[in-house]
């Protein structure tokens, strides 16, 4: 198998996560919130951006799926009476890919209808089936209804949020360089032009939004194995705008821009507590604001990491030449 | 029978507000081809304008509702006016020329901002909104109870909506405006002022949303920041089942959601109450995306 640079930044990852992992117990319990968060949101944000970004498809209700993922997981790891053995190691990814499963369904069941349509109409609907799930999950009486699931095991740990962080950002990053990537890419640039050039542009966006709904669902999983507690209003529109907003900030399209703006809208919130009930609205503005004066996002144009990369390798040569 | 009745008579009134908030949608989609979320939050504003007002203008009336109803109205109507045409100007204008996209996502951040800037400057609880319009019982039999207020409501809609029309269909920027959303370029070509025209749009979109939130406070008399969320969400279904960009529709569509909504919650539950108009929505745009009184329209390259 090739040791692409992408692969040794994934298994890089995964090292990283399993070291820390050890000294997990070592942590201020407030900062290893904040940081199982970022790698939460990061996925969030990541996989978003494959249907917002890549293919060009604006979902708001990406909240649902990540409601899906994590009543599912939850549902399974309760069931079961998982304590923190090591069965429950062996037991809790499959929770979790199931989750992930579950959501994809939801993906498919909602995206082949939604996305014959465009823009506007797009996003209104699956604001609307995001709501939809979350009405729904709400009247389901053995997952606690509107009073929330208590009681699940908390099983989420480091190298499980980054594991995974490392593994979705890696089969991304692979996923969009793919035939499907430029497939995405195209839809997304020329709709009418992809189909003119054979694209099935509803298999592409179905896809897309597919394994987003997916990697949403890994997340919510994770979620809620970390918070122990989870209810319907945790899983509002109002989380996917969060996730949109990321998105927007980062720059769409650009997964390194969309983690960076993923890592930071997560801290900054908890260090600007004083000013809390701000969040909301400066959130808004600068939506309003960047959408205005830089529509690309903030973090350049995404490359930088590349151009980082292919100095380090120029100086590498260089020495290994000299 | 009785309830039947009952059913038939709040569906219809507040049908007629959701068709009045409908109108907003509708002509701004007609004429620049985005769902203005904001609406619904200016709809909020109205509500709050009149929260505030109310009270003032009730005692320099004297006590007369009559006379202070109509006074209220007015003011909220220019007010949230002002707030509708600062954020086409501010926000929506410089995107003009930009992609869809651009303007739905600002679209979605000045509704946020309207809502969250507003549990900061209100407060985020409920209020009471304080009685504008006078409740007489008109009919009391067989367990009908009919007071003045569903007529009230539906006879200011239907005047309002008949302003609109005449408006729209009999004025010279009326006539600019029907240019405007069939071709903004040739439009621009006759010496129309675009953005005078749109800026207009907005006065009577944000006009219509003020009076609709007056009259739906007036049937729901508890106010808070986000309350124009549902509302808004089912007025934007209620004009994309009637066919956006069509007034008629908006209006036909408005009724269909508020009596569809008032059976639901009579007669199944009030738990899946916002859940329905998304599902009318969904099942609109699997059948007939165009809505029921919409035109085909064909995609160009």
């Amino acid at each position: 198998m090739l040791l692409t640079p992408r692969l040794i930044g994934f298994l890089a990852v995964v090292g990283i996560a399993l070291l820390v992992a050890r000294f997990e117990s070592q942590f201020n319990a407030y900062y290893f919130q904040i940081i199982i968060y970022i790698g939460i949101n990061i996925i969030l944000a990541t996989s978003l951006n494959l249907v917002n970004g890549y293919a060009g498809q604006f979902s708001l209700g990406h909240a649902g799926f990540m409601a899906v993922g994590a009543y599912t997981s939850a549902v399974i790891t309760s069931t079961m009476h998982l304590g923190s053995g090591v069965l429950s190691a062996v037991v809790f990814p499959f929770a979790l890919a199931i989750g992930g499963l579950v959501a994809a369904i939801c993906g498919i069941l909602v995206g082949i209808p939604t996305l014959r349509l465009k823009g506007d109409y797009l996003a209104i609907m699956t604001l609307g089936f995001g709501e939809i799930i979350r009405v729904i999950i709400q009247n389901l009486g053995f997952v606690g209804g509107a009073r929330g699931f208590t009681g699940i095991a908390k099983l989420t740990n480091f190298f499980w949020v980054f594991a995974t962080v490392g593994l979705v950002v890696f089969m991304l990053s692979n996923l969009v360089r793919s035939t499907y990537g430029k497939g995405f890419l195209a839809v997304r640039d020329d709709e009418i032009a992809a189909e003119a050039m054979g694209i099935n542009t509803t298999r592409y966006k179905v896809i897309a939004f597919v394994a987003g709904a997916f990697f949403a669902g890994l997340a919510g999983g994770l979620y809620a194995h970390f918070v122990t507690y989870i209810n319907p209003s945790q899983f509002s529109f109002v989380k996917s705008i969060e996730m949109v907003v990321m998105v927007i900030i980062g720059g769409m399209g650009r997964n390194v821009g969309v983690i960076m703006a993923a890592i930071v809208l997560t801290i900054l919130p908890e260090a600007l507590r004083s000013i809390a009930q701000y969040r909301m609205v400066i959130y808004s503005l600068a939506l309003v604001i960047i959408m205005i004066a830089r529509p690309q996002g903030l973090f350049g144009d995404g490359r930088w990491g590349k151009r980082l990369w292919v100095a380090g390798r120029r100086i590498s040569k260089r020495f290994s030449a000299g | 029978m009785s309830e039947f009745i009952q059913q038939v008579i709040n569906g219809i009134s507040l049908g007629s507000i959701y068709a009045l908030i409908a109108l907003g949608y509708t002509m701004v989609y007609g004429i620049l081809r985005f769902i203005n979320f904001a609406h619904s939050d200016i709809f909020m504003v109205g509500a709050f304008v009149g929260y505030y007002l109310t009270p003032t203008i009730v005692s320099i009336c004297g006590g007369n509702l009559l006379l202070a109803g109509p006074i209220v109205m007015v003011l909220t109507m220019i007010t949230c006016s002002v707030l509708g045409v600062t954020i086409e100007r501010l926000a929506y204008r410089p995107l003009r020329s930009r992609p869809t996209l651009t303007v739905l996502i600002t679209a979605i951040g000045v509704s946020f901002f309207l809502e969250y800037g507003g549990q900061l400057v209100f407060g985020p609880d409920p209020k009471p909104f304080p009685e504008l319009i006078s409740r007489v019982t008109l009919i009391d039999e067989g367990g009908v109870v009919v007071t003045s207020t569903p007529l009230i409501v539906v006879g200011t809609a239907v005047v309002l909506m008949l302003l609109l029309r005449w408006v729209v269909q009999s004025t010279k920027t009326g006539t600019a405006m029907r240019a405007l959303s069939f071709n903004m370029q040739a439009a621009r070509l006759m010496g129309i002022n675009i953005d005078r025209v749109v800026a207009f749009t907005f006065v009577l979109g944000s006009s219509l949303a003020a009076a609709a939130s007056l009259l739906y406070a007036t049937v729901y008399p508890s106010i808070n920041p986000l309350m124009g969320v549902f509302p808004g969400l089912k007025a934007f279904v209620a004009a994309v089942l009637g066919g956006i960009g069509n007034l008629a529709g908006a209006f036909l569509g408005g009724l269909i959601i508020g009596l569809t909504e008032t059976f639901v919650t009579g007669y199944i539950s009030s738990t899946y109450r916002d859940a329905i108009a998304f599902g009318i929505l969904i099942l609109i745009l699997l059948f007939r995306p165009t809505g029921l009184l919409g035109k085909q329209e064909t995609e160009k390259v």
